[in-house]
């Protein structure tokens, strides 16, 4: 089955699994996972540097063809996004810039406005930016406004490995915003990927799940294993979920006709 | 050569007063890729740390790329 490539800011992709590369145990690890999922999409943060331990550059392990996305984690607000996003594009690494804003310590759940105002300033000075909200039309509409490239709902807490406990309003958001829909956070098992994928979604990013596997690499090539499944299943047509029995051989019986199906 | 007294990254750090911020990234940075520095608020694009000379008491940021989802 063909399929078209994903199109983010005019870049395509084949690979629809985009990688987190936090929490890993070793760089190593980490080389090694974006080998074994083909991912061509990684985020990255950034931090000040620790003058004491001289800490190996993450860069040394992302090959040169992958795309670097880097996030705003850290930001509070619209302004210290915009400021690390700067930052970002300074060390000549791209300006592709995930915003991320959140001031919720317990639920580190996204601030939504913030967000859509750091959208606006960033686009505005050519970033391509792809903001990570809480599943929400209105704000993704504002988002579209604001002149995103894509839009990245969240499938349930950071971290939490509970998949798509929004999915009703993900779904929401594949009908009706036309640009790419990226699954971000939570989505703990290759199932849970192609869940996403087979409701529609363009894309899945996962962090966790992969880097805190006993074996990162094989979970990462699973995951992006879930990911072309289930587009390979919503691309197919996947009939809808039926509420009653409907039987799968001819409805008569064995012998005799009256006797029931199976 | 007299130092002078500049805070990087909120730590106070006493440096020889003729550095340039090339000088610093070098004593501070051993893996200087995709290090980003932030002199008094403003970025300062690698291409102009050999001649961006360090004062007393500036303020300086080193920020590099860490893992992150």
């Amino acid at each position: 089955m063909t399929d078209t490539p994903l199109v983010i800011a005019g870049q395509t992709f084949t690979s629809r699994f985009l990688l987190g590369t936090g929490k890993f145990k070793s760089k190593q690890d980490l080389k090694e996972s974006i080998a074994a999922s083909g991912t061509q999409i990684v985020t990255v943060a950034l931090r000040r540097i620790d003058l004491e331990r001289h800490e190996e550059n993450i860069l040394e392990y992302i090959p040169s063809g992958v795309t670097l996305l880097t996030n705003t984690s850290g930001a509070r607000n619209a302004q210290e996004a915009v400021r690390i996003a700067r930052l970002a594009k300074a060390s000549g690494y791209g300006n592709w810039v995930k915003i991320e804003v959140i001031n919720d310590s317990k639920y580190l759940l996204p601030d939504n406005q913030e967000t859509i105002k750091a959208t606006e300033i960033l686009s505005r000075e050519g970033f391509v930016v792809l903001p990570y909200i809480s599943p929400d039309l209105y704000t993704a509409r504002a988002l579209v406004k604001a002149g995103a490239a894509t839009v990245m709902p969240l499938g349930s807490f950071i971290g939490s490995n509970q998949g798509l406990k929004t999915k009703e309003m993900i779904q929401v958001l594949i009908n009706e915003i036309d640009l790419p829909i990226v699954v971000d956070a939570g989505i703990g098992a290759p199932s849970q990927a192609a869940e996403a994928m087979e409701m529609g979604a363009d894309a899945v990013l996962a962090n966790t799940a992969v880097a805190t596997a006993q074996n990162p690499a094989a979970l990462a090539r699973a995951f992006a294993m879930g990911v072309e499944a289930g587009r390979m299943a919503y691309l197919s047509g996947l009939p809808v979920r039926q509420s009653a029995a409907d039987a799968s051989s001819p409805l008569t019986g064995f012998l005799y006709d009256d006797v029931g199906a199976h | 050569m007299t130092s002078m007294n500049i805070t990087i990254n909120g730590t106070n750090k006493n440096v020889t007063s003729a550095g340039t911020l090339s000088d610093i990234v070098k004593t501070y940075c051993k893996y200087p890729k995709g290090v980003i520095t932030e002199l008094n608020g403003n970025i300062i694009p690698s291409a102009l740390w050999p001649q961006t000379k360090i004062q007393d008491g500036d303020t300086l940021e080193l920020v590099a790329f860490v893992g992150g989802g």
